[in-house]
């Protein structure tokens, strides 16, 4: 008896009650420490389905519905270890979200947090399910609790906006993720992801199997905020209330990669077996794409939540690049990466949130020289945008040699010196705000011709606006904890041995299909990952230099002197961000015909 | 095959819509025209010719049916992509009574 | 982007999606000959099994009944989402003055319409009952019959009875019902776990094929999705509703 599925139920209950009770029960902390206490019930869940698992895949009918001599006929949750520890990663950050949430969202209902949970509830299902139409359902469920949770502070007008383009790209991302299920049910009549690959394999990879892979992988990589469909990531992900964008920048694009991931195995991996080295291509170039297009845009931004965002596009466009390799390696340095790097993230954005509880601005210009009030908060801060240029022993670190080790041993030997470039680009825009910002050194950062105008409506329910004299430890202590937390996942001996048994089990899809549909037992898996050697360190240090580098050449006034042909071309890039739907919309139809266009030349 | 046509249109003319549109409502409307194309093409890839209905209440066992499975499926669907157009419809009502406007190219506080 | 790159940009895209999708749609099985094993068993399990005769309900409560949970939970959040972004620009009292404001001038709908709206209420609630409770044994069920009786709110409005629609509301009361109703379903849910072998386990008698307590659990189901169908959709309505009254009251 699997309690994988209560990890989501308890969740859920827990925000039916805060719901039910809301308008009766206005005290906001209660409600607060009931969503605490309903998301640490929920981690500790995944915890205990992740340690049942035991290294092996634990498979759980719902309504005891087993399938019937082959055939799958009920929902399933396929709780392997990578999908295990990802929905505890997706609940350790609810936790700290949450435990902000009670300082940081003032309002006097408990619909935030009922939401809240609902939200972390869905993210724990996705990560855990083997059915394809569930993980739709799970896949709407995030996104509609996201709209309504960015939307929040709806009296500004970014907010508003940000969700309304958020909004409209995701719903064309998840009508298209629609239209392949349809497709591929069409032709495999069936709906559970290990069934669905073995009846895909058994025919060709004819149009349908191309351009439905186009569609799912294009509904998937909308939420993973890959270019081009990641222009709605910033203005969504900048708008957020703090603990909101903590989720979204620390699990949500990552879980769109997930679910990739999932798919692309499970489903698509025997039948375009043979088209793999031009799926490597295409994925691997994809990722690259995003990841520079990112990295150039976060160290523009003066915004900083917008930084993160965009900081946070470039490290899926690496963590794409992990997956893209299509091995068991770079499937573990990917999912290894994606944890430490989210906890860092995400203390990241918490810093922000304390910033803007503190001063009412995140623009680097008005912020200048401020942060020396709170310096404990600016070290967190150095900290984290080193650790992000993947500073040994951090958990970024490690899954980036991990990354790198599995593409020199895929022939791309190109990709390490491009994540030093990216890394140092993100790390260094963030070490360059820590100074000016904490620091009061260095040339100003300009006034940005792009940001939104001041909001002098001081009244708003969301974040509390009051200055206070010392920060809170509710909205430090969660910030302190993820920073150690990702220390401990560069640390803790094991982790790359584990991530590396969990990958093979991930890609193993035969042995996946026989225990779901025949239940039969899984063979031992045993991985060849090393802790990282000379290289790895090597690479490390470039970037953490780079980033060094970076920031020093951006206090001391670089823009003024750039090339103008650099700067008009950054413009142009920043101009296509626009904050209208109707642009972003036309990104999205062109990236996933370009996609199928891609596909169908590597396989036709 | 007209069926599975029809559906194809009705996700290119919806796109079509979202991506020229310069009233909100009409943008949120053309989503829903977009996800119809999801239904027509659930529904048609379901159907069995000389299919009765799923519902055995009168019919004997035997009888052949379309395939029910997209049924359910379609109406998860439905309810799921009414849901999303209540709130975007929500967040029109709001932009136009902040901005006094519903031209989806008049969002451009987020630029850059 | 200006608006003519922004029409090359889409209408190209739009071709090659286009020319990719008829391509697709040209692999599926014919028209008329669905294939997969998946359809032929689930209503036979239906039917044989669970004694349920209407297969589409019985596999949306019982076989991917985990699915209808979140879907579920999806109006849920979205009916609390379009409460939550109506409310913020709305001050107390407003509802109530502009609704007292609408009864005093007398409604501005059509005789006709009041008289018909004022006719339908009653058979509409009866017959969204009927569907949500004999969802397993005819066309229909939760979902369906729910929002028909959310209909009903709009009929009400439509009936000139504004002040009857501003009784309906005590929002907290329908906020507090729809919550209830995705507890229950998540209850039941739990029950199955507890009573039976998994979640979402059918645990309660089947009953013969045909009458209204057939099926275990899926008019049960059905009935808890019904109560939350009809609070959310009438709590998205009313919320609307009242910001017409709003601007009808400004005069707009």
């Amino acid at each position: 008896m699997s309690v994988a599925p209560l990890a989501v139920l308890v969740p859920v209950l827990a925000a039916t009650l805060l719901a039910a009770t809301s308008p009766f029960v206005t005290r906001r902390r209660l409600a607060g420490i009931v969503a605490v206490l309903a998301v640490l019930a929920s981690a500790a869940l995944c915890a205990a389905a992740l340690v049942e698992a035991h290294g092996d895949t634990l498979v759980m009918w719902f309504g005891g519905w087993e399938p019937r001599s082959g055939v799958a006929v009920g929902i399933d949750f396929a709780v392997d270890p990578i999908g295990a520890a990802m929905a505890l990663f997706v609940a350790v950050l609810g936790v700290a979200a949450l435990v902000m949430c009670i300082e940081v969202i003032q309002v006097e209902d408990n619909l935030f947090d009922a939401i809240a949970l609902v939200f972390i509830a869905a993210m724990v299902g996705y990560c855990l399910t083997g059915d394809l139409f569930n993980l739709f359902v799970f896949f709407e469920l995030m996104s509609v609790c996201a709209y309504v949770l960015v939307g929040y502070e709806i009296r500004k007008r970014a907010p508003l906006e940000g969700s309304l383009t958020f909004a409209i790209t995701n719903s064309i991302g998840s009508i298209l993720l629609l239209c392949g299920i349809a497709l591929l049910y069409g032709r495999t009549g069936a709906l559970n992801l290990a069934q669905m690959g073995r009846a895909l394999a058994e025919g060709p990879a004819d149009g349908l199997v191309v351009v439905s892979y186009a569609l799912v992988a294009g509904g998937l990589l909308v939420k993973a905020a890959a270019v081009p469909f990641h222009f709605w990531t910033a203005d969504a992900y900048a708008v957020a209330p703090t603990p909101v964008g903590l989720l979204l920048g620390g699990a949500f694009s990552e879980l769109g990669l997930f679910g990739l991931a999932r798919v692309q195995w499970t489903v698509f991996h025997e039948v375009l077996a043979p088209h793999e080295a031009e799926l490597r291509a295409i994925l691997v170039g994809l990722g690259v794409l995003t990841a520079i297009v990112g990295a150039v845009m976060c160290a523009a931004q003066h915004h900083l939540k917008r930084m993160l965002a965009f900081a946070t596009i470039s490290h899926v466009g690496l963590f794409l690049v992990g997956i893209g390799l299509l091995d068991a390696d770079g499937l573990a340095g990917a999912a290894v990466w994606i944890v430490g790097d989210g906890l860092v993230k995400a203390a990241l954005f918490a810093s922000v949130g304390l910033l803007n509880d503190r001063f009412a601005t995140v623009e680097e210009a008005e912020l200048h020289g401020r942060g020396r009030e709170i310096g404990g908060i600016g070290v967190l801060f150095c900290v984290g945008a080193l650790a992000v240029a993947s500073l040994p022993p951090f958990g970024p670190f490690l899954g980036k040699t991990l990354v790198e080790d599995a593409a020199l041993t895929a022939g791309y030997a190109w990709v390490p010196a491009v994540m030093v470039v990216v890394s140092a680009l993100t790390g260094g825009a963030l070490l360059r705000v820590a100074v000016r910002v904490f620091l009061g050194r260095g040339v100003p950062a300009p006034e940005d011709p792009h940001s939104e105008p001041a909001e002098v409506d001081r009244d708003s329910e969301g974040e509390g606006e009051v200055s206070l004299a010392t920060v809170p430890a509710l909205l430090w202590a969660p910030a302190v904890a993820l920073v150690v937390a990702a220390l401990a996942w560069g640390l803790v001996p094991g982790v790359a041995a584990a991530a590396g048994r969990a990958a093979e089990r991930f890609v193993d899809v035969q042995a996946y299909a026989g225990l779901v549909l025949d239940g039969r037992p899984l063979p031992a898996v045993s991985s060849t990952l090393r802790a990282p050697g000379l290289t790895g360190w090597l690479y490390a240090a470039a970037s953490v230099a780079g980033a060094v580098l970076v920031a020093l050449a951006a206090l001391a006034g670089v823009r003024e002197r750039a090339p103008r042909a650099g700067l008009r071309a950054l413009e142009t890039l920043r101009g296509l961000h626009s904050g209208r739907p109707g642009d972003y919309a036309a990104f999205t139809a062109a990236g996933v015909a370009v996609l199928g266009g891609l596909l169908a030349l590597a396989v036709g | 095959m007209l069926a599975y046509l029809v559906a194809v249109w009705l996700l290119l003319a919806g796109l079509y819509g979202v991506i020229t549109s310069r009233h909100l409502v009409h943008l949120v409307l053309c989503l829903g025209v977009m996800q119809t194309s999801t239904y027509v093409l659930l529904l048609a890839i379901g159907w069995r010719a000389g299919g009765a209905a799923p519902i055995f209440a009168d019919i004997p066992r035997n009888t052949p049916i379309v395939d029910p499975v997209v049924q359910a499926l379609t109406l998860t669907d439905v309810v799921v992509e009414a849901t999303v157009v209540a709130v975007l419809l929500a967040l029109t009502v709001q932009a136009h009574k902040r901005f006094g406007t519903c031209d989806p190219d008049a969002l451009g506080a987020l630029r850059g | 982007m200006s608006e003519r790159a922004r029409l090359v940009l889409g209408l190209g895209s739009l071709a090659a999606l286009g020319a990719l999708l008829v391509w697709a749609v040209g692999g599926l099985p014919a028209f008329g000959h669905p294939r997969g094993p998946y359809a032929d068993l689930a209503p036979r399990i239906m039917l044989d099994e669970r004694h349920v005769a209407n297969a589409v309900t019985g596999i949306t409560f019982d076989l991917r009944g985990f699915d209808t949970l979140g879907e579920e939970l999806i109006l849920f959040v979205a009916a609390l989402g379009a409460a939550v972004l109506l409310r913020a620009l709305r001050t107390e009292g407003a509802i109530e003055e502009a609704a007292a404001d609408e009864e005093r001038r007398g409604p501005g709908t059509a005789e006709a319409l009041r008289a018909l709206g004022a006719v339908l209420v009653g058979p509409t609630l009866l017959l969204g009952i009927y569907v949500v409770v004999h969802g397993a044994l005819t066309p229909g069920g939760g979902f369906q019959g729910g929002v028909l009786l959310a209909g009903v709110l709009l009929l009400v409005y439509a009936a000139g009875q504004v002040a009857a629609v501003e009784r309906v509301r005590p929002v907290s009361l329908v906020e507090v019902t729809d919550a209830l109703g995705a507890a229950a379903y998540t209850l039941v849910a739990l029950a199955g776990l507890v009573f039976g072998v998994a979640v979402m386990d059918n645990v309660l008698p089947f009953g013969t094929t045909g009458s209204l307590l057939s099926g275990g659990t899926v008019p049960v189901l059905s009935v808890a999705v019904g109560v939350e169908v009809t609070a959310g959709v009438t709590l998205i309505l009313s919320e609307f509703v009242d910001q017409m009254l709003l601007r009808s009251r400004r005069g707009d």
